[in-house]
């Protein structure tokens, strides 16, 4: 017998039920749960007269449209100035009462985004199926975990019964070996590999991430790469365990101990593809040709190296193709041939679920210390991730660093991911964010997305166009200490 | 879900083709926390002249005289006759939640989008495929006699006309049997809930760690 990938032992291990016409019942171990696509979920089971299957599988907080400011978060739901987003918070917080479902309520310091808590809290664990309703959820598969988004039926579907009706994906393998360039990060790969295979290659896929390059990055690196293998078109990401996975979750407060941890460990160590796996696909990339990565257009695959040019489409002969690059360089307002470092930038934000855990927020301080935001930038923002990571980085000085250099910072949430609260851009503004989509609008009406790595949206804010980090003139920590 | 066996109901004409999700349920909606109660808004830019926002009490707006729903005749319809490829566009499961709300029980088409007709069996909307030209004959008939009704019969496959003819029909037998069972996914899946506690409680031998509360 030919041996299994990671995904096919995951959903091995958490087969209820094959039935004839193709799909599977699923068994699943967490949902995490936030305030957007839940409602009508726990309004369908209240109308059913149904109760959670299992009460400690879930796990909730709200994110989306939480306010980042201090001013509103600091009353709690009601001061939340936004009256719809009010009432989508405080309706999680009724849900999660009268149901009796854990929640990190929106002033409690655990609160963050969704896809930032689970792995932090230890919620997250090697060998778990994890679903949320959200698209990122592909994010938990840093950890050997099966994860994916789902629709607001489907989150009802595993309230009640723990399991979903799911089709088998097929295997793709993405190797990336080599040695990574200095400065360049899990963002710079993950957008290469996009750009690589399109926005539509992972379709079908559970995409699993291996080779030295990505044994090589820490979890919230990891977490950084399977967060966009959605953007690839792939529900699923995977990265194999290892003891980088072991040693990020042990002692989390969710995470096991004493005789169930050495338990558990001992389980986990079979979470990677056997050496005789078949995948049905293949890709490879050669780290160390990677350079920092900006996008210039209104899809993730519409990325290039800092020191390239946006692309001309008299130069295409695809029609299709020329046409799209055209309407996105139309919406973006840019034109074939310009550089990406002559770019002008209004907006910097530096957060999300993809890059604003502790280890983004040092990078981008390191960064910024010792220099001043651009005077041509309107604003420039931080929003962690979680209570915890604001926490964990005000007492190492990121936001004094952060706030001398003239950044704001900001209370958790998604913010400015998709400008679902008050963070927005404006019409025909430029931004550099760290954030995943840069699709037409996603950051406010009108608004233009330029994806980049949190070193380099760092050394934008202070530039106020788009640099090759690998130039910065970084200050050393005494200066400002 | 409520069961389906037979309905005997008033049929709104819709006279248009591509009538898309955006239509049914426009997206200011989406931003509810309900999955019902969208009936007011349902079809909300065709029905109203002034723009809607989520929250307001729909009783007021001004309504478009001219809108088929809008009309005295039609108004305890609970079958829709339209036109092709009804429910294309965006996937929202908002779009049955506001037919369902507003009062349909069954939908006829020569045509549906494909994401759209899975959300609608799931929330125990009955629709039925008839050909160009039986929905054509239909849609005159709808028109000229005021009280028109079909009674429609899942359990035989036929719609009973008023004119004492019957119309057959197709439907998937797994549809249809959840539909006569009121059984939704989840219904169905409850079905098997031995299955799950069985693999539960071995899954739960082999990985205890899974099944445990955080330490505080
Ligand atoms: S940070 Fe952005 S991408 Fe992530 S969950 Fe929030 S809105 Fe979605």
């Amino acid at each position: 017998m030919a041996g299994r990938t990671l995904y096919d032992k995951l959903w091995d291990s958490h087969l209820v039920q094959q039935r004839d016409d193709g799909t599977s019942l699923i068994y699943i171990d967490r949902q995490l749960l936030h305030e957007v696509t839940s409602p009508q979920a726990f309004e369908g089971l209240r109308l059913a007269g149904r109760r959670p299957w299992r009460l400690d599988s879930n796990l909730a907080t709200p994110d989306h449209n939480v306010p980042t400011t201090l001013k509103e978060r600091s009353v709690g739901i009601g001061g939340i100035e936004d009256e719809v987003s009010r009432i989508q918070v405080q309706t999680l917080d009724d849900n999660c009462r009268s149901f009796d479902i854990e929640q990190f309520s929106i002033n409690d310091e655990r609160q963050g985004i969704v896809h930032v808590v689970g792995p932090e809290q230890g919620a997250t664990l090697p060998g778990m199926t994890v679903v949320c309703g959200d698209s990122h959820t592909a994010t938990h598969g840093a950890f050997g975990a099966l994860a994916h988004g789902i629709g607001t039926s489907e989150v009802e579907h595993v309230l009640a019964t723990q399991c979903l009706i799911q089709r088998k994906m097929k295997n793709l393998l993405i190797q990336v070996d080599g040695e990574l360039g200095e400065r360049i990060t899990a963002k710079d790969i993950v957008l290469a590999v996009i750009a690589r295979i399109g926005t539509a290659g992972g379709t079908g896929y559970a995409i699993e991430f291996a080779g030295s390059a990505i044994r090589g990055l820490s979890m919230e690196g990891r977490m950084t790469i399977c967060n966009m293998a959605i953007e690839a078109g792939a529900r699923v990401g995977l990265v194999g365990v290892d003891q980088t996975t072991i040693d990020y979750v042990a002692r989390r407060p969710f995470a096991p101990t004493e005789e169930q941890w050495e338990q558990a460990v001992a389980a986990w160590q079979d979470l990677v593809s056997d050496r005789d796996a078949v995948f049905d696909k293949v890709v490879t990339l050669d780290a160390s040709e990677i350079e920092p990565q900006v996008s210039w257009g209104t899809s993730p695959e519409m990325v290039t190296g800092i020191n390239g040019q946006v692309p001309d489409p008299a130069s295409i002969s695809d029609e299709p193709r020329r046409r799209g690059i055209e309407r996105a360089l139309e919406y973006m307002g840019l034109h074939g041939g310009q550089n990406i470092k002559d770019i002008h930038l209004d907006r910097v934000f530096i957060g999300s679920c993809t890059n604003s855990r502790i280890e983004d927020l040092r990078a981008a301080a390191e960064v910024v210390r010792g220099h001043h935001v651009s005077s041509s930038i309107k604003q420039a923002m931080v929003v962690p991730g979680s209570g915890l990571v604001k926490r964990m980085a005000e007492r190492e000085g990121l936001d004094t660093i952060f706030k001398q250099a003239g950044f704001e910072w900001r209370e958790p949430g998604c913010s400015m991911c998709l400008a679902m609260n008050a963070d927005k851009l404006g019409a025909g503004e430029h931004c550099a964010s760290t954030s995943n989509r840069n699709f037409e609008g996603r950051q406010g009406y009108g608004g233009r997305t330029h994806l980049v790595s949190p070193a380099m949206a760092a050394a934008a804010a202070i530039a106020g166009h788009f640099v090759d980090i690998r130039e910065w003139s970084f200050n050393p920590e005494r200066e400002t200490a | 879900m409520n069961k389906f066996v037979r309905h005997d109901g008033l049929v709104a004409p819709l006279n248009r083709s591509n009538v898309d999700t955006d239509l049914i349920i426009p997206k200011q909606f989406l931003k509810s926390i309900k999955r019902t109660g969208f009936g007011p808004n349902l079809f909300d830019e065709l029905r109203y002249l002034d723009e809607g926002f989520p929250g307001q009490d729909a009783s007021n707006r001004p309504k478009n005289p001219e809108f088929v729903l809008n009309q005295p005749r039609y108004e305890d319809a609970s079958i829709l006759l339209t036109r092709s490829n009804f429910g294309c566009g965006s996937s929202r499961e908002h779009a049955p939640w506001a037919l369902e709300d507003f009062g349909f029980r069954v939908i006829i088409a020569p045509s549906f989008a494909d994401i759209f007709f899975n959300n609608a069996f799931k929330n125990g909307l009955l629709l039925i495929t008839l050909s160009e030209a039986q929905v054509e004959s239909l849609m005159k008939q709808v028109e000229a006699t005021p009280g028109y009704r079909l009674d429609i019969d899942l359990a035989e496959q036929v719609i009973h006309c008023p004119d004492g003819t019957t119309l057959a029909f197709e439907v998937d037998s797994f549809r249809k049997y959840c539909l006569e069972n009121g059984l939704d996914d989840i219904g169905l899946t409850l079905q098997q809930a031995d299955a799950i506690k069985q693999f539960e409680t071995t899954y739960r031998q082999n990985n205890p760690w899974l099944f445990r509360a955080p330490v505080a």
